[in-house]
């Protein structure tokens, strides 16, 4: 090694000519913002010791990954998130996208779903089916399962506020397949606390929602173990607008504050904490998504260790899902978006997920055709089986680029968890408008910036080709599937022993108003074809309905 | 003679949670000087035009992502004129099909927005076209 004279001469050397080369107008800083050096060096990661800071996969604290073999034992899950019109229809499409080399299945709900109402209910006029399946009942789940066997093939569900009784509506329907919930494997994605921030799907104010979760959580440890209880979402935060920053500190503040809950109702963290899942956003700005998803591991599973005290290694892994950047894709010039997603799946991959949802060219326009979804998830299988991404564990790992970005988030995520300790946590932050404000304030600055021609948005603020017509098939949701989701469903409702369904109800609101685990009332109203609208308002009687106060 | 600010009622009607693109509008239209009243989610046609009388607002924005614009800027026209609003600019942004676009325009509504239009293009436009007052 260069003695230090020479070491620093050369430095300054490199510095002289790279000030003197003369440099173009643009803006060097990340998607995010985030001011970056022209270079990386050993002096970016001096004094920093390997052995604690990144140690080895599958060993604390899982910087380099989750696992000891990551890859080379397991790919990563493709798991395409789908929905589309009815049931019958969607289950057409799980059986195209397995046959196409899926290996997990992810479940995209309509609006009037996501809200916890039903299809005939006056809101869901023209909404039925548009953007993502109707599910109004047990009968729904049915269809949309059929042929499909739930043991063998894990099982995502993207709900939020009626997540409880969709996941019933899930249980009863594998049931009746004769399949024991022990060996049911999936996730739910019931993450409460990022709707308030950035989804905007909810029902009753935060205390009832967080119940419902920790009973999940209950029922989950005891009736389905294998069962991932909430993925708690960064995505959403991030398409909302925020920086990769603020995407790393408020997911990671939601999962405390989910513990904390958890831990408040008595729940014993070594059998809770390791069902509880992630979910990141892998965005354009390659490096900082893989800096943030490295950084998410450490921080958490310190976190469980030293802060909430966990002694089961798994209560420590923050094992998350990735969905490229929805918000990163254009409806102008849809093919390029290929490109966008390709570059992020390959992020999302280096970043070490073990699940991965790559959108769709046609993400800005419509629900994705069978084309733009299966090119999507050739995207996933060329990085898997050509690229040799999947090679080398964490192949980053060591980059001074790469550990600097990795252990600056990791800073600014822990000064962030300090000012949302000051506000006093993240419910209290919430109804502050903390969150919502940084995020609209990010927002706001990225849309500037594209305005100012500081940052660019290929084909929308440069490259653009005015007035071209759109050249690719796009797929169109028929007025026909609302007609017959709602006649589907009042012969459910007809079909049904309606005393049962009302007696259901009745116990499931004694049970709400009397404290008690939630799961099991709900899984006997599911069995009985109760709709989700019925349970939904049941609810909505004893908890109350919220009403934000919009924060911008 | 100083002017009256312009003031902009923001809303989102139906069932989209979508507020991304609604949210940076008002902080644009806030930052531009303008006085921006944001109702938020699931307004109903009715609430947002009762607003609007409220506030005396010089211009109703809409933001519909979820497929719903056609009845929804309808409706909210409607009770413009209803209301003695049929001065007042009707815009918006959201996903709205060019063809719609044209459909819209028919119906008086003014120019509405998509994705990748120019922010400080919106403010312009919304300022070149409220119903301005002077005193």
């Amino acid at each position: 090694m260069k003695g230090l004279p020479v070491a620093r001469k050369n430095n300054e050397d490199w510095k002289e000519k790279y000030k003197g080369s003369g440099l173009r107008d643009a803006d060097f800083s990340s998607i995010s913002g985030r001011p970056l050096q022209p270079l990386y060096t050993w002096e970016d990661v001096a004094g920093s010791d390997p052995e604690a800071r990144l140690g080895w996969p599958g060993n604390y604290p899982y910087t380099r990954g989750v696992h000891p073999s990551m890859y080379r034992g397991k790919l990563w899950t493709m798991r395409q998130f789908a929905g589309m019109g009815t049931p019958d229809q969607t289950n057409e499409r799980y059986r195209f996208l397995l046959d196409k080399g899926q290996t997990g299945l992810s479940v995209a709900f309509d609006n009037p779903t996501l809200y916890g109402l039903d299809s005939d209910h006056p809101l869901a006029a023209g909404e039925v089916g548009k953007t993502g399946v109707a599910v109004d009942t047990l009968a729904d789940m049915e269809r949309l399962f059929a042929g499909i066997p739930l043991d063998r093939v894990s099982t995502s569900m993207t709900i939020n506020a009626p997540a409880a009784w969709i996941f019933a509506m899930f249980l009863a329907d594998a049931e009746k397949c004769g399949i024991g919930f022990d060996k049911l494997r999936g996730t739910l994605q019931n993450d409460i606390l990022k709707e308030y921030i950035a989804q905007k799907e909810w029902i009753f104010p935060p205390e009832p929602h967080l119940r419902l979760i920790t009973d999940l959580m209950a029922f989950c440890a005891e009736k389905v173990p294998q069962w991932n209880t909430i993925s708690i979402s960064g995505y959403h935060i991030r398409e909302a607008g925020s920086t990769a920053a603020q995407e790393l500190a408020f997911t990671l503040a939601d999962g405390f504050c989910y513990v904390e809950h958890a831990l408040a109702a008595g729940l014993d963290i070594e059998d809770f904490a390791p069902r509880l899942s992630f979910f990141f956003n892998s965005h354009l700005d390659f490096f900082e998504e893989i800096a943030k998803m490295r950084a998410a591991r450490r921080i958490w599973a310190r976190a469980m260790r030293d802060k909430y005290k966990a002694k089961n290694p798994r209560a420590w892994l923050c094992r998350f899902h990735v969905q490229t950047a929805g918000c990163s894709l254009t409806a102008q010039q849809p093919e390029i978006n290929i490109v966008r997603t390709a570059l992020e799946a390959l992020a999302g991959v280096l970043g070490g997920c073990q699940s991965l949802h790559t959108n769709s060219m046609d993400e800005a326009l419509a629900l994705p055709s069978e084309k733009a979804v299966e090119i999507a998830l050739r995207t996933q299988q060329i990085i898997a089986f050509e690229s040799g991404a999947a090679n080398v564990i964490d192949p980053l790992g060591g980059s001074y680029y790469i550990e600097k970005l990795t252990d600056d988030l990791e800073e600014e995520a822990e000064s962030t968890f300090r000012k949302i300790d000051e506000l006093g946590g993240v419910v209290k932050a919430i109804e502050q408008g903390f969150f919502q404000r940084e995020i609209t304030r990010a927002a706001y600055e990225y849309q500037m910036a594209l305005s100012r021609r500081k940052k660019f948005h290929v084909g929308v603020n440069e490259f653009a080709n005015p007035g071209q017509e759109l050249e690719i098939p796009l797929l169109e949701i028929d007025e026909s599937v609302e007609k017959d989701q709602v006649a589907f469903l009042r012969r459910t409702k007809v079909g049904r022993d309606n005393g049962a369904v009302r007696d259901g109800l009745q116990a499931l609101k004694a049970a709400a108003a009397g404290g008690r685990n939630l799961m099991p009332p709900l899984l006997e109203c599911a069995r009985r074809y109760t709709t989700l609208g019925e349970t939904s308002d049941a609810l909505t009687a004893v908890f109350g309905k919220y009403r934000e106060q919009p924060f911008y | 003679m100083a002017e009256r600010k312009i003031k902009v009622i923001i809303a989102k009607p139906g069932l989209d949670g979508h507020d991304r693109g609604a949210k940076v509008v008002a902080r644009a239209l806030v930052e531009a000087g303008m006085e921006v009243v944001y109702l938020g989610l699931q307004q109903t046609p009715d609430a947002i035009v009762r607003a609007a009388v409220e506030e005396d607002a010089d211009v109703i924005g809409l933001s519909i992502l979820s497929g719903a614009h056609m009845a929804n800027f309808r409706k909210v026209r409607e009770l413009m004129e209803g209301s003695g609003l049929g001065d007042r600019l009707l815009t918006g942004g959201g996903i709205i099909p060019t063809k719609d676009q044209d459909k819209l325009k028919e119906m008086g509504v003014g120019k509405v927005f998509g994705p990748g239009d120019d922010l400080q293009e919106i403010v312009e436009y919304i300022r070149v076209n409220a119903r301005r007052v002077s005193g």
